[in-house]
């Protein structure tokens, strides 16, 4: 089915979040959207979908002009969505997810479960999906859940298929399987629509790429074209996509870790006896598939877990057993894994955020009591120097977008006297001119002689900012390498395998 | 990185509606939608209570009902009789709640403002300990427990003592909120221990008070008076009592002055204290604030105390200011519930607070002068409050209603 949208702008008040996007997807066709964060990629296929209206611009379908009030009208008519967020319901099993809101039933109302599991069999089987119909959603690794809505669109014989950024909560091998996927369903004779901000992830699919940047189309590109040349039509300026950095200024050593080991509340073991040190004016990176321990980590080295053994000491000060609170008055930074979450309070102004963690004592408190001067032209000063994009530092944290939230964060983080920076996955959901941003500031960190461990399940990110390698691999350390180890190697690592059979 | 390319870069984009932070809660989400809905929400919600409440009014009303049987006849009885019950009852309300033009002096005629004062101030103070924990996100349902307990110490401390006026009085108001503090910590120590949830212990505790003070005033060793053989305990003392604000000639008290000083405080502590910025953060994201080295167990706690303090400031109000014949089990006279109605109109903000316990202390007074004055049952003003409540729930009806843009579905 060949899609075409004509000259689709939708507005929200003053602001123009689609102005006059054309675009044209065949069947048989993988179409990549590539465009940063608030380029209006999402709003377009909402409008697609039908959850939108748009202001002017139509809709064809196999030359027929569409109007869908709803999302109901969409998928009637032969779209399908795979949103970043999944829309399943946990508790229920894949197969009554995929019948969910299309039930066969029988006789007297009854559901026909088995119609479903018949359904989802043949799909998987199809596509090589190696879905359970039976398995209940929760108990799904992301990646699998993804399938089960690649199914449910496809039960519903949907011809366009729509992935909303579909790799951003995927690992690597994950996203190489779905990748996979999407090839086999443009061979199938689907038309595929893929929305992205990963230049790698374009480049490896892509049959056509167009960019958006503030709304509007700014220009097709083949997918032969450098991760350079894309990333300067998306930003609108040339990038730069790796980190100069000099050689480490080495100093003694600040952080030392001995026989960590973390247990959840279940009784599991997340890091299992780890050791490791990191010197001042060092970059450690710990590289891993995610939920190998990673979170867990970072999250004792702040006090944040329940049941730690072993020892943390930042300068010679055991931080095993200390509050939170204690811990960064200690002088640890911490750059949560999801700003949403952990790190920002939604609700809260810039302003807000930036004295979050410091609500205690100076600079802000005096007995008791906001200081709002100080704040103001601290928030002031801050949304300058780290070009936080925002009307002004009483805007809401989220109204912003994901790069300029983590801006929020850094910020923060960076402001305080720092002995140590923890930096989880500190660009995911991030766009690319943040990101070369962000790093910056992290080297700039490090020159200044702070010691800084950055988790990442990115491999770019992780040789781009490392003076030294940690591979975690089931809560254990596989190995501590050079920067500078070749990225097979480091992939072998994440499998578990030692440096030096992996070298070998 | 260290070279910066130096070229212009793209104007700031605006804020986009598709970045808005999905919460992981959608309970709290509603929560907050619910007990933070904007200004506006709350003067339409009443507004439409007070329609539909002019519906019931007329069809409550025997004139309208009769005149409704020859409708066709004489449509014009039928109008006339509506506007006539309609109109009587809502004048009879502002004559009840505010000014009676009825009487001569402007003495008498002003008396049911200061009424309507008099009934705002515990429900202003009781509201402000409800909405207090709400921005923390902890739904306080055990304001009438809080209430009886404070007003059965504050109460204890008003007879029992010999003290000098102003030190006694100070103390019985003190014991009062100490007691409600304690009895509201303790659903927030449970919470933060434990994990219990406070609106099922409120609840409970909401019992276990009730039975713990009517065991007490039927007790001769505790707060009964001797020799009666009702639970009541005896009169305050001179000097335990709230004096009045204005004169003999009228009932309202310090009471209200307290409430007054209530809202400034609780703004203060919200808007611009530390502790009150850590309330805000727990209540709107409890993982970023503890990740950001906030006890969220222990700003909880703190919370329900001062709620409860809060709360308990009404109790005492009660007892010491309003009916000062001494102590009963219905001391809380429904303000422990009614304060949840005024924090919800209130939008949780001390500001709003004021003005919600300002129209509901009007409806108490407004209620009994259209009862006397029109024969309209006082349960209508009831209704008005809870359908108040019940559109404030609902916002997405109120917005339908009057065609206020919603939020854009996502």
């Amino acid at each position: 089915m060949q899609l075409v949208l004509r000259d689709i702008t939708k507005r929200f008040g003053p602001l123009v979040a689609n102005d006059r996007i054309s675009l044209t997807v065949e069947p048989g066709e993988i179409h990549c959207l590539l465009g940063e964060n608030g380029a209006g990629k999402s709003t377009l296929m909402n409008v697609l979908y039908g959850l939108y209206q748009a202001d002017e611009g139509e809709i064809v379908l196999d030359g027929t002009v569409q109007h869908f009030s709803g999302p109901g009208d969409a998928i009637a008519a032969g779209i399908g969505m795979v949103h970043q967020h999944f829309m399943l319901v946990p508790v229920f099993t894949v197969a009554e997810n995929v019948m969910l809101g299309n039930e066969a039933t029988g006789l007297a109302g009854s559901l026909d479960v088995d119609a479903a599991k018949a359904r989802v069999r043949e799909i998987s089987s199809r596509f090589g999906f190696d879905v359970n119909p039976d398995a209940v959603v929760e108990d799904l690794p992301v990646g699998v859940q993804q399938r089960v809505e690649i199914i449910k669109a496809l039960s519903r014989d949907a011809q366009v298929l729509v992935f909303d950024e579909p790799t951003a909560v995927l690992t690597p091998q994950e996203t190489d399987e779905l990748m996979e996927i999407m090839r086999q369903l443009r061979e199938a004779g689907k038309a595929i629509v893929f929305i992205t901000h990963k230049l790698r992830e374009v480049r490896e699919v892509a049959d056509r790429i167009t960019v958006i940047r503030l709304g509007k189309v700014v220009g097709e590109a083949s997918p032969t074209a450098s991760n350079a040349e894309l990333a300067s039509l998306m930003v609108g300026r040339p990038v730069e996509l790796t980190v100069h950095k000099g050689p480490p200024q080495l100093g003694d050593d600040a952080l030392v870790v001995e026989g960590l080991t973390v247990i959840d509340d279940l009784g599991r073991v997340h890091v299992d006896d780890v050791s490791f040190e990191i010197k001042t004016g060092e970059i450690l990176a710990v590289a891993g598939v995610q939920g190998n321990g990673q979170t867990e980590l970072t999250e004792a080295l702040l006090g944040l877990q329940n049941h730690v053994r072993g020892s943390i000491r930042l300068h010679g000060k055991e931080l095993v057993g200390r509050s939170v609170r204690k811990i960064l008055a200690a002088g640890v930074g911490f750059v949560p894994e999801d700003r949403q979450v952990d790190g920002l309070v939604g609700d809260f102004t810039i302003a807000e955020n930036l004295m979050l963690n410091r609500s205690y004592g100076k600079p802000f408190v005096r007995r008791g009591s906001l200081r709002l001067d100080r704040l103001e032209a601290f928030a002031k000063e801050k949304l300058k120097e780290y070009d936080v994009r925002a009307s002004g530092i009483t805007t809401r944290a989220r109204q912003l977008s994901g790069g300029n939230q983590q801006k929020v964060v850094v910020a923060r983080e960076l402001s305080r006297d720092l002995k140590l920076l923890v930096a989880a996955q500190p660009t995911r959901g991030v766009d690319v001119g943040s990101i070369e941003f962000i790093h910056k500031q992290i080297v700039a960190g490090r020159d200044a002689g702070v010691p800084v461990l950055v988790v990442s399940t990115e491999l770019d990110e992780i040789v781009s900012l490392a003076d030294r390698i940690m591979v975690l691999y089931r809560g254990r350390i596989v190995g501590i390498v050079p920067g500078d180890t070749p990225r097979e190697v480091l992939g072998l690592m994440m499998t578990g395998e030692r440096p030096e059979e992996a070298i070998a | 990185m260290s070279n910066p390319v130096a070229t212009k870069t793209p104007p700031p984009p605006e804020p986009e509606p598709e970045a808005e932070v999905e919460s992981h809660s959608r309970w709290r989400e509603v929560m907050r939608d619910i007990t933070s809905g904007n200004a506006l929400v709350a003067v339409l919600a009443v507004l439409l209570a007070v329609a539909v409440g002019s519906l019931l009014i007329a069809f409550t009303d025997e004139r309208v009902r009769d005149s409704a049987g020859y409708v066709f006849a004489r449509p014009g009885d039928f109008f006339q009789a509506t506007w006539d019950s309609i109109w009587g009852a809502y004048t009879a309300l502002f004559r009840g709640s505010v000014y009676n033009n009825r009487v001569d002096t402007f003495e008498t005629g002003i008396r049911p403002l200061t009424e309507t004062l008099k009934f705002a101030a515990p429900l202003i103070a009781a509201g402000l300990g409800v909405g207090l924990a709400f921005r923390a996100g902890l739904f306080n349902i055990g304001g009438r427990g809080q209430m009886l307990l404070a007003g059965a110490a504050a109460g204890w401390v008003g007879y029992q003592f010999e003290l000098p006026w102003v030190l006694h009085l100070t103390l019985a108001i003190g014991a009062g909120m100490l007691a409600g503090a304690l009895w509201a910590g303790l659903a927030g120590v449970l919470k933060a221990r434990t994990g219990a949830h406070e609106v099922i212990v409120t609840i409970m505790l909401n019992y276990v008070a009730f039975y713990l003070v009517f065991f007490a005033l039927s007790q001769q060793s505790l707060l009964q008076a001797p020799g009666s053989f009702n639970p009541k305990s005896l009169p305050m003392k001179e000097s335990a009592t709230m004096p009045k604000l204005l004169g003999d000639q009228y009932n309202l008290h310090l009471g209200f002055l307290l409430a007054l000083i209530a809202v400034g405080f609780a703004w203060w502590l919200l808007n611009r204290s530390s502790l009150g910025f850590r309330i805000r953060a727990v209540g709107l994201n409890p993982t970023a604030a503890r990740a950001s080295g906030i006890n969220v167990g222990r700003t909880y706690t703190i919370v329900m105390c001062i709620a409860g303090a809060l709360v308990g400031l009404a109790g005492a109000n009660q007892v010491l200011g309003t009916v000062t014949s001494g102590v009963t089990v219905d001391v809380d006279a429904g303000i422990g519930f009614d304060a949840i109605t005024v924090a919800l109109l209130g939008r949780s903000r001390p500001l709003g607070i004021l003005w919600a316990g300002l129209l509901f202390g009007a409806f108490k007074a407004g209620g009994f002068a259209m009862q006397a004055s029109e024969d309209i049952p006082v349960d209508i003003v009831l209704v008005v409050q809870s359908l108040i409540v019940l559109f404030l729930a609902a916002p997405p009806l109120i917005k339908a209603i009057f065609h206020l843009p919603a939020k854009e579905a996502k």
